[in-house]
């Protein structure tokens, strides 16, 4: 089998594992863990130097979901990875999980920021860069954010930031899949061209479709050879990407299935 | 008078002094070190001082990233920059996750002077106060404070700091000086009244108490430092020996000081009670002195006080 084709199985592994684990908790954000699987199954299951054994390894390679709201996919990878059981995911939103509603560093395994507040983990990605760099340490920091995330005024002083400090241990996504809460990106508030953004911030800007692996990989090739400044990989996605009536619809930002509808989307993700 | 230092000048200090000993601390700067006095840390530890621009809030979140690794970061502005303008980065990246974070705000309060209104921070203790995991202290004097920087530096978790752009009158010795976490500090002796102070109050507190001798009334004076957490024993112990209670803070009388305060004996000890501090308005350019006699919080103003809850006693 090819390493392609594990990583695709493998995503298509946790896109089941997220919308269980949203049925079951009976609410959650489906629709942008869903766009954002292939770029994080791509950095847990083959670009990240990670120990599930020793989460706060010091080396270890951090990845802050900035979008914290897609929690689901999060979750999902380490529950893969071996952080902690995969039953554990359905018990997402409860009183007596782990597993906040948004990521929690301090009760996850494996969670290396704390975030939901959208805008503030690419700052702390660059906390984590510029301490690496301090340290002389090799370890990368990835970090996603939403293209509706981007939106905040403080995602552009970080990039303001990590390009005046020539971070090239800092990678980030954005999931540019054109929806947020309430309707199109372009309708809401118009972040579009992305890409010209960060490059005009001092960024090595990278386009893809983020649901192609080769593509995903390619990038993240890409990435290690830039020297001097930070890379965003603007990754085009598909919001609830791998479920058909998900897919394009911004209702599914933040509605969980109902029993009915988690089976007819699990019977998609054979 | 004593000599008077400014507390934001103890605390460039005492920030030096602690580069040399501890290689972890990291110093955060939002383009105004030389005013907040971090420019001698800079020049001593260039390395480990980093200049983020006018860009506060993706400063807070940096730090807190940077906490994550080890790190311990001070991050200074202005109280006004440093409290409300951060006020989520604060509560979600720091306090939340309970990171090593540090957060030492220079220029606070009306004795700012003549910046004016919006650079005087009189919310900030009680917005900071309000966040769970938020340790809050309120240096007395230029002594105090750089204690107050050490013991920071030593505990594990934020913590927020407030010091003074203008000089305040250096009350304590530092020879003698112990700076206790958490606890209340009666630098007075007195059995008629209490007077809780914090902050620049500490030194009118003090002046106060003595003018009110030559009046017969004998007050005591309590210095608290660390408004949270709150030293509920050392309050009600004092409460209890004196009966009444002036609360002083160059503050809103809404969220800080006075409020801390008056959780406690309400739930634990009412008696006769006042606040002394900024009367919920914003405030204006002047000079320090000037304004402490406008805004009703001098130490004339902490003896009316005094001598208002008497007559409740």
């Amino acid at each position: 089998m090819t390493k392609i084709k594990q990583l695709e199985d493998k995503a298509r592994e946790i896109r089941r594992s997220i919308l269980k684990m949203v049925g079951a908790a009976g609410s959650g954000h489906p629709g942008g863990s869903l766009s954002a699987t292939d770029i994080v199954t791509a950095l847990y299951f083959k670009e990240m130097n990670l120990d599930p054994h020793n989460p706060d390894w010091d080396e270890r390679d951090r990845f802050i979901l900035s979008k914290g709201h897609a929690a689901p996919v999060l979750y999902a990878a380490l529950a893969e990875k071996g952080y902690f059981p995969k039953e554990e995911l359905q018990t997402l939103r409860r009183l007596d999980s782990h597993l906040q509603g948004h990521p929690d560093m301090k009760k996850t395994p494996g969670v290396d920021m704390t975030t939901g507040s959208l805008g503030q983990g690419i700052s702390a990605a660059v906390g984590m860069a510029l301490a690496g760099k301090l340290d002389q340490k090799d370890y990368r920091v990835f970090t996603m954010l939403g293209d509706g995330e981007i939106e905040e005024g403080q995602v552009w002083e970080a990039a303001m930031s990590a390009g005046h400090h020539k971070l090239d241990n800092l990678i980030g996504f954005v999931d540019n899949n054109r929806l947020q809460l309430v309707g199109k990106t372009e309708e809401i508030l118009d972040v579009h061209p992305v890409g010209e953004k960060f490059e005009a911030f001092g960024w090595h800007v990278i386009e893809i479709d983020g649901h192609d692996m080769k593509e995903i990989l390619k990038a993240l090739d890409e990435a290690k050879e830039v020297q001097d400044k930070p890379i965003m990989v603007v990754a085009n996605t598909v919001k609830g990407k791998g479920v058909s009536f998900m897919e394009g619809e911004a209702g599914w930002h933040g509605n969980a299935p109902n029993e009915e509808e988690l089976k007819k989307a699990l019977a998609e993700l054979h | 008078m004593s000599e008077k230092i400014a507390t934001r000048d103890a605390y460039g200090e005492a920030l030096l002094e602690l580069g040399k000993k501890n290689e972890d601390i990291v110093v955060f700067d939002a383009d105004v070190g030389s005013s907040t006095r971090v420019k001698h840390f800079a020049g001593e530890f260039p390395e480990r001082f980093f200049q983020m621009g006018i860009a506060e809030q993706n400063m807070v979140g940096t730090a807190a990233g940077m906490a994550t690794c080890g790190k311990i970061p001070f991050v200074s502005t202005f109280a006004v920059f440093g409290t409300a303008r951060v006020a989520d980065q604060v509560r979600n990246s720091i306090a939340y996750p309970n990171l090593n974070v540090k957060i030492a705000v220079t220029h606070a309060g009306i004795t700012v002077g003549e910046d004016g209104a919006t650079h005087q921070a009189i919310e900030d203790i009680g917005i900071m106060r309000s966040i769970p995991n938020m340790t809050v202290i309120v240096p007395g004097d230029a002594v105090e404070a750089k204690e107050v920087v050490k013991a920071a530096a030593e505990y594990d978790g934020p913590v927020f700091m407030r010091f003074t752009r203008g000089g305040v009158p250096v009350v304590f010795d530092e020879e003698e000086y112990e700076f206790k976490w958490g606890k209340v500090m009666p630098i007075r002796e007195g059995s008629d009244l209490t007077i809780f102070a914090t902050g620049v109050m500490v030194g009118e507190a003090l002046d106060a108490a003595n003018r009110l001798k030559e009046e017969g009334i004998e007050a005591e004076v309590v210095n608290v430092h660390t408004i949270k957490p709150i030293d509920v024993e050392g309050v009600i112990a004092s409460a209890k020996k004196t009966g009444a209670v002036v609360t002083a803070e160059e503050h809103n009388i809404y969220g800080g000081l006075g409020s801390a305060i008056a959780e406690v004996l309400g739930e634990n000890h009412p008696v006769p009670m006042k606040r002394v501090g900024v009367k919920d308005t914003f405030g204006r350019s002047g000079g320090p002195e000037e304004l402490m006699d406008y805004f009703e919080i001098s130490a004339e103003h902490v003896m009316s006080a005094a001598k208002e809850v008497l007559k409740r006693k």
